[in-house]
Order: C-alpha cells, then structure tokens, then sequence
C-alpha cells in the first residue's frame, strides 16, 4: 500500500461580504486584525495587512463603485505556508487595470496613495481575468514573517 | 472621530482622536483647513488617534500645503508607531514637523 501525503490546499481563514460604504471598513479592519493575529502574524505585519486590505476596499467604494452607487465587496483571505492570500471582488463595472498605478511620491499632495500602499506591503499584487458574472477581483499575497 | 480646538501659547491646538479614515476625513480636512486660515501656527495633536490611513493622511498634506502657503508652522504631535508607518509609506517622515508631543511642540514655538 502506498501512502502518500494530501495535498494541503490553502485554508480559508475569513470570508466576508459587505457594502460598499466607508462606514463599513471599521468592522472589516477588526476583523482583518483578528484574522491575520490568528495565523501568527506580528504586530507590524498585521497593521500592514490590515492597512493594505482597508485601502484596497477605499479604492473599490471611491473609484470601482463611485459616489452614484453602491454594491456588494467579497472579501476573502486563504492561509498557506508562510503566506496569506487576499481575494477582494467587487461588481462593479470592469476596472481599466493599466490605469491602477502607484503616482509619484515626490509630488507631496494629498490623497492618491492607496495603490502605493498595497504594492509596498503586500509581496504580489495582480487584477485576475474578470469574473464571467461581472465586476473585478484583486488577488493580493502577503508573506508572513 | 472627534475633535477638540484650543489655543496655547499663540497656536492653535487640534486634538483629535478615533479613527481618521475614509468617512471621517470630510471633517478632518474642514476642521484642519480652518484653523489653517486663522493664520497662525497650528499642532495636529494625533496621540488619540486610533488609526490613520491615506485618507487621514492627506487631510495633513493638505492643511501643510495651506499653512505653508501662508507662511506659518503646521506639526504633528503624539503620532504613533502605526501612524509613523503610514507617514514613511507616503515618505512623509521628514516632511512633516513631527513632535513626540504636544507640549514639546509648543515649547519649539517659544
């Protein structure tokens, strides 16, 4: 008989689904706190991940759904080895991903920053083909350390 | 978030405390704005602050930027390692006159 190891997939450590409101974001961030905390992550690697996630989340309320609407946000973050793996999906219309880009920080003026942030704190940043049933998904990997 | 404004030693204090994010930054930047165009220095006294984000953030630049157009001092006090982290991600740690607290900063004022 052979005995060979299961594969061990990522595991699913939270999954929430919200409005697309600001108000929101204030129980979304605890409960990214709880979650990355959960999986070992220290001080400085949660205030990130949540930093990162909250921003990403700003992005889709301001810009993917915009002030004249509102819609759901998936969120979703899977745990494997070392790493934590966020799935953010949104319905709103299709993002123009060539215009997501960090600006230029020796522009010193407000607001803008939010892309900037994701890509320093998470490890791999990536727009997946959009879902066949609409909207963007956003997959973001943090490494733990 | 909230907010209290007082005057000390010829500065205008902003103590605020809560969350400065997304929702809450409409009110940050008019509170800040205004004190700006009183033309006189003003402290952003942050030691209350819960969290900060880039929207909180960019209610600072933008009262700096006024202040700075009207020639008068505009500084952080009480900022935490958590929104020390947000200020060096914009690269905003050596922008900003950042005090470990109030009463350092109006002692520089003297």
């Amino acid at each position: 008989m052979v005995m060979t190891d299961a594969p061990t997939g990522p595991i699913p450590v939270l999954s929430r689904t919200f409005r697309s409101r600001a108000d929101e974001l204030k129980a979304v961030r605890k409960e990214v706190t709880k979650t990355a905390q959960n999986v070992g992550c220290g001080t400085e690697d949660v205030q990130d991940f949540v930093l990162a996630i909250d921003e990403a989340c700003q992005n889709i309320i301001r810009y993917a759904y915009g002030e004249d609407q509102e819609g759901e946000i998936t969120l979703k973050i899977y745990h494997k080895d070392r790493e934590l793996v966020v799935m953010l999906r949104d319905f709103a219309e299709p993002t123009d991903v060539e215009m997501v880009k960090p600006r230029d920080l020796d522009d010193i003026r407000p607001g803008g920053l939010g892309t900037h942030f994701i890509a320093e704190i998470m490890d791999r940043v990536e727009f997946m083909p959009p879902p066949l049933d609409g909207g963007n998904l956003l997959r973001m990997v943090k490494r733990i350390s | 978030m909230d907010h209290t404004t007082s005057e000390e030693n010829g500065a205008i204090i902003i103590t605020f405390g809560g969350d400065m994010v997304l929702d809450s930054s409409p009110d940050c930047r008019k509170v800040l704005l205004e004190s700006v165009a009183k033309n006189m220095p003003v402290l952003a006294d942050l030691s209350a602050v819960t969290y900060i984000d880039s929207s909180g953030m960019a209610c600072m630049v933008e009262a700096l930027q006024s202040a700075r157009k009207s020639g008068h001092a505009f500084a952080l006090a009480g900022v935490s390692d958590a929104a020390m982290r947000v200020l060096s991600l914009e690269r905003l740690d050596s922008v900003f006159s950042i005090h470990e607290s109030r009463e350092a900063d109006l002692k520089s004022l003297d």
